[in-house]
Order: structure tokens, then C-alpha cells, then sequence
């Protein structure tokens, strides 16, 4: 493998993934301790400090950091080295690939810098301003030129399945993008600028936006990234071809309608909620279907998982994802949603599919990645990455647990009426309920921060060229299995 | 070139010899798809889930049309649903409502049944609209009275309690109750010195150690040519004018000697809105009986004079709610001492709207009055 490494070295652009890795390494700390230091502000509102770090500023820089500024390095670094191996050729363009690179870290910086200084849209998941749009959107036709370029030259009959999922999170991003950024500014010299849609209109394509951005940056883009390296790892062929033609085309059908159910109970017409929720709950089988492909592609090889902490991880992902996917179409149907709408309910799923699936992916894809794109025969520790993964686990069960706990018991107090038709709880005795699982939340997240730190670490390590002498006999194999 | 890259250029449809089943016959980078069919039970709860939302589109309205949208087999709305589930929860209080209308304050004190449903609906309407300034329990905070006390500014009668909330305390409500202490050092009533002894003696009146060694003949003498008017001779405060009893040791804005010396030279006065047109008349009625509940329930009408004596001891007959002539109004004070400290310079009107606005710079103020308080101590 290493000898195949040091030509494919050559042949590759791997210069780029390499800062794609190293920035997606970097931001995905970021987020997470910016996602900590929210938690601890929620349980502790003395830690909000004002102007600048405020729960309302630093939220969406950490929702931006952890989607966009980790999921997305994660997106580009994956998508820029499955591309290029499944095709067999070198990457389009170099400097148009080098182009996204500084372009979307200029992206990242403009809109955290933005959050800070109270710079936003109010438009949750795509808070930046105009100015920020446009620039994204010039990156993001350059990412998807670098990328059609790399297919049309690609030395192979077919296009493998991960490219599919790729390509469809480019380009719908890149619609939903357009589409809920349109927005007039107050000048061309001031940050300001409004959307030019209004009422209820503005919030469904808000949401038409903000659930296909799940759909399509945390979803299609990271099934893409499953379907290289969980057969890669697993050393097996992908389950069934037919399954992933038909979830693929179904999921990308399906996802794009669901975007209502984020707008029960609203002023949203009855019809749009109808649509929202049925489109959701026939997602969910489209959803599956990944996991599905996912998990049996180990069949014959499930002996594997005791072996291979990096296989691990993915598969766990595959749990969460799975999980989540039927969380969802679960919390779209009305009668759940009035009860979990507008509480921590919502923040554990997306957490259990954030954490549980978006991570645990990548960093499964990561740990492959590394040691190729930096021609070492192996990482520093499996050791290490097997600390990781359970530190992380647990992490997100504390997490997601706590948050369910609370979000039902939150949903459970708002709705409590006495037999004398008055309301049992008021608004803040359901905030002071939900402490002691903030505290929970918070420990779950650090955790999981600790884990994040235990990869760059490893990787660190790696990257230098060190290897863990006492995990590893002279001839290279694993000492005994990585329990 | 790889291996890889050659393998694949004479790739064909093989068995996988782990399955047994057959791949597609493509490889990318040395991956394979076995050529499985997709499962039976997905596909089969794929179906169903399509079938179930035809369904759901059936009897649900869906479809957008040039007319609007199709309405569902029952006309469904959310808004009936609301109007269904809100006609349950108002059917449950109808239950009560019928009676607790028409009776008295004096009818729901005898009426166990009422007089739980009163404390039940003013516990969950004082949540949401007086524990934001009261507090949750009603434990107050500065400047916003305790309500668990039997310390009353305007009186603790039920009556008087209905009358306070209805109209509010120097409200925007022209029935408002209003009284308005002077600002001694502001209007240059008194001088800085004089203050300080009144304060002096005021504070001797709850705390007779804090006098120690001191003459208070001159402060005492200030008190009753300026102070006495409203909080009586005694400084036992005056419900007719909400002014505070100055002799127990409950203090809404702080009892330390700075507060106090503030209070005096700036004046207070904080304000409670009026609820009346706010709140339905049956809410406030529910809110007087849980606040009077929750102040250990004072009974009787309190006929309050300049010289009013302690709370409790007197008895006067009750009046029922149709009797809202009453001129005293329920409020108390509260703020224990040892919460009350608020060292930061920063000008004590934060929580009112006094019409007379400080116009001495506070730095100054507090430093000085830091300087005595630390002889005070002595």
C-alpha cells in the first residue's frame, strides 16, 4: 500500500486535501469549544459576555463553524480525494482547487468576524450577510467546476456512487444558497441588507433552506464520503448497487419537499404543513437506505470491527445516522411535533445526527485519509483512536440523552393544565427544570472536545512520522486486537 | 498507472466469493458493488409510507389548487384545533368560573372549592405576568416588594389587594394610587448634614445599636417636622399614602446606611402597572386572593391612619369586591439589610420614573456617604 501511496503521490493533487484536513481539524475544535462555551452560557447566563460573546452571536458562530467551517472542509477535503481516486485522475485545476481553499476559509472568517460583531441576516444557518453570499457563491462555482472538470476527465466508464452524492450536495447547496440569500442591501458600502421575501413566505423558503441544508450538506454529502470509506475500510464490496440507485434518487426527490415540518403549527397554510410532514415520514425509508448499504456492505466482514477502531467509528455513525433519520420523520408528524417543537428535543436530534453521524463519519474518513495523504505506512496510534472513539460515544449519549430528558420534559411542563384549567408550570420554572441537564449537555459536549483533541493529536504525531513502537510488532501488524 | 487502474480495464461481472452474490462489474479504486437487491421489507415500508401520506393528502388538506388548496375529507383546520383544544381547557375553569363570578371575597374565603380555585389560577397567572418584578414565589427584589411578608404599604386586605393590582401604583391608570416622597436633598428641603442625621435617626428606629453614641435629638427633631406627615409620629408608615412603616426592619429599596441616605435625598418612586384591561376582571379577583394567600391572608379592612398602627392587630369588617370606593391599597415592602447593599455608583432610580431627576453627580454622592458610613460604624 505504501509504494501505491508514493506513486499516487505524484499523480494526485493531494496538496490541496492536505490543507482541507489540517483546516478541518482546526475548525472542528473551534466549533466544538464554542459549542461548549454556549452550553455552559445556557446553564450559567453570567457567562455571557457583552458585547461580543453572547449566546445569540456565539450561536450561530458555532453552528456555522461545526456545518460549515468543519462539515465543509470535511466535504471539500473527501469529495477533492474520492473524486480524484475513483475517476483515477489528478484534480482539474489546481489553482481553482487552491482557489477554494482560500476562498472558503475567507468565507468562514468573513462570517464568524460577522457573528461577533453583531453582522446577520437572522436567518438561521445562513446568517451572513450579502457580502459574504456572493463571495460563497463565486467559491462554490468554482468548487463545482473543479469538480465536473475532474468527472469529465475521468479515465474511468462509470462514476462510482459517492460522486452521485457529491454532486448533488454541490449543486443543490448551491440552489438552496441562491435562493434563500436573495436579498437587497441598504448600500453597497453598508453590511445591511434585507430579504426580498416577506411573512410567512420568507420563513417556508427559510426552512425549504434550512432542512435541505441538512438534507443536502450534512446528508448526501457525507453518504458520499460513507460510501468510500466503509468498503474501503471493510475491504468488501458496496451491498447492493441497485439499493443505492434507488434510495439516492428517492432521498434527493423526497428531502427537498420536507422543509415544512420545521413550521407546524405557524401561519403556514394547513396544506404546506400536510406536504411537509408526509413528504417527511416517506423519507424515511429513502434514509435507510444508506445505513442500510452502509452496515450489510460489512457482511462477511463484521470480524473487522474488533480490529479496526477507524471502521468503528463509521459504523457507530451509521447507528446514528439511522437513529436520527427515524427521529426525524418521527418529529414531523404534528401530534409529536406540538409536543417537541421549540425544545431541546429538536437540539438532541440534530445533535445526535451532528455529533453521532456528521462526526463520527469524517473522522472515520479522516483517520483513512491522513496517513495517505501524508505517504506514512499507518497512523501514530490506533490506540488512540480507539480512546477517541469511546471518550466521543459517550460524549454523545450524555448528550443526546440529557436533551431528550429535558426537551420532553420541557415540551410535558408548557402543556401541563390543572384539572381547573390553569397552566401547572410557568415559563422559567421550565428553565430551572432543564439545569441540571444543561449541566449533563455540557459535561457530554467536553467530552467530546476532549476526544476531538485526542485526533489532532494522533494526527499530529502521524503526520511527523512518529508510529506508537509499543502497539505495533516489527512486521508492521497490530499487536492483538484493539479492544 | 496503478494495479488498480489495470484491474479494472479487464473487469467483468464475478461472483463475490464471500456472498456468493454477483458484482456489477465496475471498480473504482478497488471497490466493488455486489449487484444484491435492495431489501423486501424496505421496500415494502417505502410503499406503505407512500400509501399511508396518499391517505393522509385525502383526508388532510395538501394540494395547493388555483383556488387555494383541497380541504381534506372533514375540513380540518389547525385553527379549529385550536379553538376544540382551547374550549377544553376553558370548560375545565367554567366549571368554577359560574360561581367564583358572582361571589364575594367574603363568599370565596368560606368556600373551600373557590377559594382553591382562586389561589390555583392566581399561582399560574402570577407566573406569567407579576413574577417577572415580584419573583417567582413573590420574594420581591429592590425596589419590588415582598408579597410573603405581612408588611403592606397600601394594605393587605383582600379588597385593597384587588384594588392595588387593578390600577397599579403611580401607574399611567387615572385611578392610580399615587403618593410621591419628596426629594429632600434634590429640592434642597434639607441640607446634606440634616440628612444625615435623619438618616441617622430613622435607622436607630429598626436597629437601636446603630446609634450608638450618637445624639439623635436633632435627627429626631427633622423627622417629625419633615417625615412625620406620612410616616407618622411613631414612623410607623401610612397605608392612606403607602408610606412604609420605618420601624421593622423590612426595607424595599436596602436598609444600609447608603441606600437610605439615597432614598431620602432622591426620593423613590417605583411604579406597578395597572392590569385592569389587561387582565380579565376574574383574573385579578383569582391574583388578589393568591397575593393575599400568599401574604398570610390579612383580614378585615384596614382603616388606615397617619398614625397606623402594626398591620395586624386591628380588624375592621371586610368589604366585598363591589365595594371598590376603598382608598387603601395592598402593597408592602420588604428588602432585608443584608441584600440590599448596592455599592456601584450608579444612580438609584433605575427601577422608577422619578419625576425628579438627580442633579447632583453620584460618584461624589457615595463616596461621601461611604466616608460616614464607615464612622457610622465605628
Amino acid at each position: 500500500m505504501s509504494a501505491q501511496a508514493v506513486t499516487e503521490h505524484q499523480e494526485y493533487n493531494y496538496h490541496v486535501i492536505r490543507l482541507f484536513t489540517l483546516a478541518t481539524v482546526f475548525w472542528g475544535i473551534v466549533g466544538f469549544l464554542v459549542g461548549l462555551l454556549i452550553a455552559l452560557q445556557l446553564a450559567f447566563p453570567e457567562l455571557n459576555f457583552e458585547p461580543y460573546l453572547t449566546f445569540g452571536r456565539l450561536r450561530p458562530l458555532h453552528t456555522s463553524a461545526v456545518i460549515f467551517a468543519f462539515g465543509g472542509n470535511a466535504l471539500f477535503a473527501t469529495s477533492y480525494f474520492i473524486v480524484q481516486r475513483t475517476c483515477q485522475t489528478r484534480l482539474w485545476n489546481d489553482g481553482l482547487a487552491m482557489f477554494t481553499f482560500w476562498g472558503y476559509q475567507l468565507v468562514i472568517v468573513m462570517a464568524g468576524l460577522g457573528y461577533v460583531l453583531g453582522v446577520t441576516q437572522g436567518k438561521e444557518y445562513a446568517e451572513p450577510e450579502w457580502y459574504v453570499d456572493i463571495w460563497l457563491t463565486i467559491v462554490w462555482v468554482a468548487y463545482l467546476l473543479v469538480y465536473l472538470g475532474t468527472v469529465m476527465k475521468r479515465k474511468e466508464p462509470h462514476l462510482y456512487v459517492a460522486n452521485w452524492f457529491y454532486l448533488a450536495f454541490i449543486i443543490t447547496v448551491a440552489v438552496l444558497h441562491l435562493g434563500n440569500g436573495l436579498s437587497i442591501p441598504v448600500s453597497w458600502t453598508g453590511t445591511k441588507s434585507y430579504t426580498v421575501f416577506g411573512g410567512v413566505q420568507s420563513a417556508m423558503i427559510q426552512w425549504w433552506y434550512g432542512h435541505n441544508a441538512v438534507g443536502f450538506f450534512l446528508t448526501a454529502g457525507f453518504l458520499g464520503m460513507m460510501y468510500y470509506f466503509v468498503p474501503k475500510r471493510a475491504e468488501r464490496p458496496v451491498y447492493s448497487y441497485r439499493l443505492s440507485i434507488l434510495h439516492f434518487w428517492s432521498l434527493i426527490f423526497i428531502y427537498i419537499w420536507a422543509g415544512p415540518h420545521h413550521l407546524h403549527y405557524t401561519a403556514l397554510p394547513d396544506w404546506a404543513q400536510t406536504l411537509g410532514m408526509t413528504f417527511s415520514i416517506m423519507l424515511w425509508m429513502p434514509s435507510w437506505g444508506g445505513m442500510i448499504n452502509g452496515v450489510m456492505t460489512l457482511s462477511g466482514a463484521w470480524h473487522k470491527l474488533r480490529e479496526d477502531p477507524v471502521l468503528r467509528f463509521m459504523i457507530i455513525a451509521l447507528a446514528f445516522y439511522g437513529m436520527s433519520t427515524f427521529e426525524g420523520p418521527l418529529m414531523s408528524i404534528k401530534s409529536v411535533n406540538s409536543l417537541s417543537h421549540y425544545t431541546d428535543w429538536t437540539i438532541g436530534h440534530v445533535h445526535s445526527g451532528a455529533l453521532g453521524w456528521v462526526g463520527f463519519i469524517s473522522f472515520g474518513a479522516l483517520y483513512s485519509m491522513v496517513p495517505v495523504l501524508w505517504g506514512r505506512e499507518r497512523l501514530y496510534s490506533m490506540k488512540l483512536v480507539n480512546l477517541h472513539l469511546w471518550v466521543a460515544t459517550i460524549g454523545i449519549v450524555l448528550y443526546i440523552a440529557a436533551m431528550w430528558v429535558s426537551g420532553i420534559m420541557q415540551g410535558l411542563m408548557w402543556r401541563d393544565y390543572n384539572e381547573m384549567g390553569f397552566l401547572e408550570y410557568s415559563f422559567v420554572e421550565s428553565v430551572m427544570a432543564m439545569h441540571p441537564f444543561y449541566l449533563i449537555r455540557a459535561l457530554g459536549g467536553a467530552l467530546y472536545i476532549v476526544g476531538a483533541l485526542i485526533m489532532a493529536y494522533n494526527f499530529y504525531r502521524t503526520i511527523k512520522g512518529d508510529v506508537c513502537e509499543k502497539e505495533y510488532q516489527t512486521d508492521g501488524v497490530l499487536k492483538g486486537a484493539v479492544a | 498507472m496503478t494495479d488498480a487502474k489495470k484491474e479494472h480495464s479487464h473487469s467483468k461481472k464475478e461472483i463475490d466469493t464471500v456472498s456468493g452474490v454477483e458484482t456489477t462489474g465496475h471498480e473504482w479504486d478497488g471497490l466493488k458493488e455486489l449487484n444484491n437487491p435492495a431489501p423486501r421489507w424496505w421496500l415494502w415500508v417505502f410503499y406503505i409510507s407512500i400509501i399511508w401520506s396518499v391517505w393522509y393528502w385525502v383526508v388532510y388538506p395538501a394540494w395547493p389548487t388555483f383556488s387555494g388548496a383541497t380541504k381534506g375529507a372533514y375540513g380540518w383546520t389547525q385553527y379549529k384545533k385550536l379553538a376544540a383544544e382551547q374550549q377544553e381547557i376553558k370548560d375545565r375553569q367554567k366549571a368554577y368560573l359560574d360561581k367564583f363570578e358572582k361571589a364575594s371575597f367574603d363568599q370565596i374565603l368560606q368556600d373551600k372549592q373557590l377559594y382553591a380555585f382562586a389561589v390555583a389560577g392566581g399561582s399560574a397567572f402570577f407566573k406569567d405576568n407579576c413574577a417577572t418584578c415580584h419573583g417567582t414565589g413573590g420574594m420581591g427584589g429592590k425596589g419590588f416588594p415582598n408579597l410573603n411578608d405581612d408588611d403592606w404599604l397600601w394594605g393587605g386586605d383582600i379588597g385593597t389587594i384587588y384594588q392595588t393590582i387593578r390600577y397599579g401604583v403611580r401607574s399611567k391608570h387615572e385611578d392610580t394610587r399615587v403618593s410621591q416622597m419628596p426629594a429632600f436633598g434634590v429640592e434642597k428641603l434639607l441640607e446634606k448634614e440634616e440628612i444625615e442625621k435623619v438618616v441617622d435617626y430613622v435607622l436607630s428606629l429598626s436597629d437601636p445599636q446603630s446609634a450608638a453614641g450618637k445624639d439623635l435629638s436633632e435627627g429626631q427633631e427633622i423627622f417629625e417636622l419633615n417625615c412625620a406627615s406620612c410616616h407618622g409620629e411613631d414612623a410607623k408608615g401610612s397605608r392612606e399614602v403607602g408610606a412604609p412603616n420605618l420601624t421593622d426592619s423590612i426595607w424595599l429599596y436596602g436598609g444600609d446606611r447608603e441606600t437610605v441616605f439615597k432614598t431620602v435625598f432622591y426620593a423613590r418612586s417605583g411604579v406597578m402597572p395597572s392590569w385592569v384591561g389587561r387582565l380579565d376582571d376574574n383574573t385579578i379577583r383569582e391574583l388578589a386572593v393568591y397575593v393575599h394567600e400568599l401574604g398570610g391572608g390579612e383580614t378585615g379592612k384596614v382603616a388606615s391612619t397617619v398614625t397606623a398602627p402594626d398591620e395586624a392587630t386591628e380588624s375592621v369588617p371586610e368589604e366585598s369586591v363591589t365595594a371598590p370606593e376603598e382608598q387603601e391599597n395592598g402593597q408592602d415592602e420588604a428588602m432585608p439589610d443584608e441584600e440590599a447593599p448596592e455599592n456601584t455608583p450608579a444612580p438609584v432610580q433605575e427601577d422608577d420614573s422619578n419625576p425628579v431627576k438627580p442633579m447632583i453627580t453620584l460618584p461624589n454622592e457615595s463616596e461621601e456617604t461611604g466616608q460616614e458610613d464607615g464612622h457610622d460604624g465605628e
